[in-house]
């Protein structure tokens, strides 16, 4: 087994223990954790596959922001995993066989007879001065322009959407003006008082 | 490819929509809600330049920009036309509700206006990612517009729904791309198509993923069995909401549909017409059935949708141009008339009281006959009554169905309909024969009475003079 092969065994096999821990721990924050570990473990597999650009996108923008926002978020609501497991144990017979039919059908029709590499050729190794993150640039400005355009005003209406649902403007709370704060003076709000001294006793 | 503004020419409609909703939504900061006037004013304007650019743009050719990203073709021009005008019915008829409510805010109009740039992107998605992302910009769009009423708990209910199961059906059809990617190597729906014919491609692989695709179909459509989802929407969300869910996106489904299905995966048709069979059957059965236990109004009609749906299914079918046309038709027509029924319970609604149960509907000859006139036409038209155009609809869809040979299912259709009259004829006879409970008058301002009536007038003339949009309809295909 070649090094290579060794490393994506254990990247997969990590991954999987990671997701399988993701949903059965009773502590969220936990569950979060093991999230970070599984999208470690993504990533080094898209090292593997040559797509670094996208490998340290995951690990800055998922681990680096994302997961760290979802982690203060868990600890900050208090979730009653009681509560949430309620269900768990009644619906587990059926969810557990929909899961085995899947995942049956996903080998049978995805397995190696048909996406094996007599089918499917391995790709040729890119030189090492090969840059990934050029060539994606590239792709993303001229093949795929318009889905760029789309995707950026998909955002744009995520955050029109965010503030229309969440902004409330109540004129009963009391709220500081950062820029009337800013822009006080000292004289608007120191008086000095000239006063005779007072004659001792 | 070039960037100028000849060869841009054809993508103008969504740039000039794309530009106008941003600039809509700036002006909209400096205005008070008394002038918010002006952002109903320039939504109006900006739908109305989007046809205009339509039409300017259009013409019997296909045109692909973008390295296949962007098509437009007879097809797509039809769909936006369509689209944007039912649109424009429905800012009209939402505005009163909206005041009346005190939700009468500038994000209504700016997500209603990107939630139509996203339907424009999916009638001309060229590849599987516009399709996905078009889709997507609609439906972030309308999550956010079902939760606009913040205060309404029953709102915020539906739209948790809404995304939850919208999510769900969204990596579905994801799911089943990647599938089809996968067997056929291109994202690119007419490379697609002629790998699919070439027959280089494993069918059991591309059949594995049609599936997922059809799912997702059919859970934007509201079809059976994934259709859990429509009566609590429509239920829950604002009624001016409501009015737009239920219209325009069923024309951006009916493109999703003929981009995938027809487009796409039109070598595989003998598997995807057996599975819309099922679908259509159990659509036309539940939501014709269902329908007729509903007191509430607004879940009547979403049940009726979801029997419409039925026949739309049954347009595809056939899989062939006649079937596309007929299918085409029918959507248009739906949209028209489901505008037209929302409208009216907008109107019927007033500050505090929403015209949700059927006994809203008692007695409206004597509370306003036009009204009550305009509503029977747009009832007949669901309920498929002649002269009205959803008679037609109804027929050219059952003759596409009968002239593939397959009688039985047009039997099947016209055996629900029957039961769907049922209910249709009933709100009618509420109208037209009991005494009204609610004797308020009807508040409704000039814009929304003129676009009621032009709404009601046009399903009657449509139905007196089907072929001009027929023939549009009929050459978008080919046919």
């Amino acid at each position: 087994m070649s090094f290579e092969k060794f490393l994506f065994y254990l990247f997969a096999v990590l991954l999987l223990g990671a997701a399988v821990m993701v949903i059965t721990r009773r502590n969220p924050v936990h569950s979060v954790l093991f999230l970070v570990l599984a999208f470690f473990n993504a990533a080094g597999l898209w090292m593997l596959a040559e797509a670094e650009f996208l490998a340290i996108a995951l690990v800055l923008v998922y681990v680096g922001a994302v997961m760290v926002l979802f982690l203060f978020v868990v600890m900050m609501l208090d979730i009653n995993v009681a509560e949430l497991r309620a269900g768990f144990v009644r619906s587990a017979p059926v969810a557990l066989v929909v899961a085995v039919i899947m995942a049956a059908e996903l080998v049978v029709v995805l397995g190696p007879a048909r996406f094996g590499l007599d089918s499917y050729a391995a790709p040729d190794r890119h030189p090492a001065d090969y840059n990934n993150t050029a060539e994606l640039g590239l792709a993303l400005f001229t093949q795929h322009i318009y889905a760029f355009e789309i995707a950026a005003v998909i955002l744009l209406v995520g955050i029109v959407a965010a503030i229309s649902l969440t902004l409330r403007r109540r004129p009963e709370t009391k709220y500081l003006d950062p820029a009337s704060q800013v822009g006080v003076k000292a004289k608007d709000r120191l008086k000095i008082v000239k006063m005779d001294p007072e004659e001792n006793a | 490819m070039q960037y100028d503004l000849i060869s841009l020419q054809p993508v103008m409609p969504e740039i000039f929509m794309l530009g106008a909703a941003c600039l809509v939504l700036v002006v909209d900061l400096f205005l008070t809600q008394r002038t918010r006037m002006w952002t109903y004013g320039l939504t109006l304007a900006t739908l109305l330049g989007a046809i205009a650019l339509t039409a300017w743009a259009a013409g019997p050719e296909r045109q692909v920009l973008f390295d296949g990203s962007y098509v437009r073709d007879p097809v797509s021009d039809v769909l936006k036309i369509a689209l944007l005008t039912i649109t424009v019915f429905v800012m009209v008829y939402a505005r009163d509700y909206l005041l009346q409510r005190g939700i009468y805010r500038g994000e209504f109009y700016t997500l209603a206006l990107f939630a139509s740039l996203g339907m424009m992107i999916m009638a001309s998605a060229g590849n599987f990612l516009t399709v996905y992302l078009g889709l997507e910009l609609l439906a972030l769009s309308m999550y956010a517009l079902v939760a606009f009423d913040r205060d309404s708990v029953k709102g915020s209910e539906a739209a948790m729904k809404y995304f939850v199961l919208g999510a769900l059906a969204s990596g579905l059809l994801l799911y089943g791309m990647s599938m089809l990617y996968g067997a056929t190597g291109t994202l690119n729906l007419a490379a697609m198509s002629e790998v699919i014919a070439a027959g280089k491609a494993e069918e059991t692989v591309l059949v594995f993923g049609l599936v997922f695709v059809v799912i997702g179909i059919a859970f934007k459509f509201g079809a059976v069995p994934f259709h859990m989802w429509v009566p609590d929407v429509y239920d829950g969300a604002p009624t001016a909401v409501t009015l737009f869910l239920g219209s325009a996106p069923k024309i951006a489904a009916f493109a999703l549909a003929i981009r995938l299905l027809a487009d796409g995966a039109g070598g595989l048709s003998a598997h995807w017409s057996d599975m819309l069979i099922i679908l259509a059957v159990a659509s036309l059965a539940i939501g014709n059935i269902v329908a007729i236990a509903q007191t509430n109004v607004k879940r009547m009609l979403a049940y009726s949708t979801i029997s419409h749906v039925g026949f739309i299914f049954l347009g595809f079918v056939a899989a062939d141009g006649r079937g596309y046309g007929a299918a085409l038709f029918y959507t248009v027509v739906y949209a028209l008339t489901a505008a037209g029924g929302f409208g009216l319970l907008t109107i019927l609604s007033r500050k505090g009281v929403d015209a949700e149960t059927l006994d809203d509907l008692k007695g409206l000859n004597d509370r306003s006959p036009w009204l009550a006139g305009m509503m029977l036409l747009i009832l007949f038209s669901m309920a498929g009554v002649p002269p009205t155009v959803g008679f037609f609809a109804k027929l050219f869809v059952l003759d596409a169905v009968v002239q593939v040979d397959m009688v039985w299912l047009a039997i099947v259709a016209v055996f629900f309909s029957i039961i769907g009259a049922y209910y249709y004829l009933r709100a009618i006879k509420m109208m037209y024969f009991d005494k009204p409970i609610d004797d308020h008058p009807i508040v409704a301002s000039v814009d929304s009475r003129v676009a009621m009536s032009v709404n009601g007038l046009a399903v009657l003339l449509l139905g007196i003079f089907p072929t001009a949009l027929l023939q549009a309809c009929r050459t978008a295909f080919g046919g």
